[in-house]
């Protein structure tokens, strides 16, 4: 299943709908890689909010996308990590240590305008 | 059980049985005149052994008038008992002893040491009859030696699980105490944590914690940990594992008032400090949320 990205000003949000097979993520960070300088976007926001499980793949390739789009030159802010999976990634050592999160998209959208202030 | 005695002799083991039964027989004649005997001085070996009670300093919770009846019903089953070789009564008679006598702070060695006490004057007045017939006694001890011991065992036993029970129902009881999330400001909460955590208070924490984090949209949560003196180290773990779980929530976690053992503690399993925001006291830490949250706070002039 293909994950919509949405443009948003100078930003871009990706929502996940459903669960995703690791070829979908795949895919998601190749389409964001590539659009975040062909929409020269200054930010990412990758919502999570389905997603009853987040695997250690699918955390890798979460801070994948965000080192990819740093060097991209634009930030990444991953919204709408569900209580119960937070806990259990934690559990199982994936804390996105370096990647800013946000509790849901207004959240993560506030993240990116207080940082860019010149973008709105 | 008569079934089971013919398949044995048609399988040619016959002798043990026949013995077996015999002896059986032979004991429980000779529990039905130790009871006949325990019976007939009911009065003086229960003064008897009341006194020995005084005389050890045990039940000292209790008054003179009281251990005297629980003296009188305990002699009453434990006669009971080892006259029918059922100890269903006796336990239960165990249990709602030990549900009487454990609030008043009785202590299982008193409780142990009365019934082997009990144990002793019987058999001290199994001397004293059969001193005359050496036989005879070592037969009445072999058949009164297994019931009381049994019977002893089954009195402890009944005292320790009622004892266990009391202590199962305290630790439901605080584990219900639930420790509230508290939202002191917009997007601002804190949750004081008070007393012992084991591993299963600390789950239930951190998912009050987390679900605190989304209902309330909070950016910033302060853990007080003033209440706590000690934790292991796999709370102290977990308590790390809470900060970063909030994290990813989008949260801040700043945790006040670590007490220097809780610190020791956190050094000692080598927790990563650049993900611990600690402050030394609660207002501190509510002073630095409002700081990170933009609030400034100043006298009305």
């Amino acid at each position: 299943m293909e994950v919509p990205i949405l443009k948003q000003g100078l930003f871009l949000i990706a929502t996940i709908q459903a669960a995703l097979s690791d070829a979908d993520l795949v895919q998601l960070r190749s389409a964001l890689v590539h659009q975040v300088v062909r929409c020269r976007s200054l930010g990412v926001i990758v919502d999570v909010t389905a997603m009853d499980v987040l695997d250690s793949f699918a955390s890798r390739t979460l801070l994948e996308i965000s080192h990819m789009i740093r060097l991209r030159g634009a930030d990444t802010v991953i919204v709408g990590i569900q209580p119960e999976v937070a806990f259990a990634m934690v559990q199982l050592g994936l804390t996105l240590e370096d990647i800013p999160t946000a509790l849901d998209l207004e959240e993560g959208l506030a993240y990116l305008q207080q940082k860019f202030p010149s973008a709105h | 059980m008569q079934k089971a005695k013919s398949a044995t002799t048609e399988l040619g083991v016959p002798t043990s049985y026949a013995a077996d039964l015999e002896r059986s027989e032979r004991t429980s004649e000779l529990l039905r005149e130790l009871v006949a005997h325990l019976r007939q001085n009911r009065t003086l070996l229960r003064e008897e052994w009341v006194a020995r009670i005084s005389e050890a300093r045990l039940l000292t919770a209790m008054t003179q008038e009281e251990i005297f009846n629980e003296a009188t019903s305990v002699y009453d089953s434990y006669v009971a008992a080892l006259e029918t070789g059922t100890f269903e009564a006796l336990q239960a008679y165990a249990r709602n002893l030990s549900e009487r006598i454990i609030p008043r702070g009785v202590e299982t060695h008193e409780v142990v040491g009365i019934v082997l006490l009990l144990r002793d004057v019987l058999a001290r007045s199994l001397f004293a009859k059969y001193q005359t017939d050496f036989k005879k006694l070592n037969q009445i001890l072999d058949a009164y030696e297994p019931a009381a011991n049994r019977i002893a065992n089954t009195v402890a036993v009944g005292f320790v699980q009622e004892r266990e029970r009391v202590i199962r129902q305290q630790q439901e009881a605080i584990r219900e105490l639930s420790t509230p999330v508290l939202q002191v400001r917009e997007r601002l909460l804190i949750l004081p944590i008070i007393g012992v955590i084991d591993p299963q208070r600390a789950r239930q924490l951190t998912e009050q914690l987390l679900r605190g984090i989304r209902t309330n949209r909070a950016k910033v949560v302060v853990i007080d940990i003033t209440g706590v003196a000690a934790m292991d180290a796999t709370v102290a773990n977990h308590l790390v594992q809470t900060v970063e779980a909030s994290r990813l929530l989008g949260a801040t976690v700043i945790v006040t008032g670590l007490s220097p053992e809780i610190a020791q503690t956190l050094v000692t399993i080598g927790v990563d400090l650049g993900k611990m925001n600690t402050v030394g006291d609660l207002q501190g830490g509510i002073e630095q949320a409002e700081r990170l949250l933009g609030y400034k706070v100043v006298p009305v002039t």
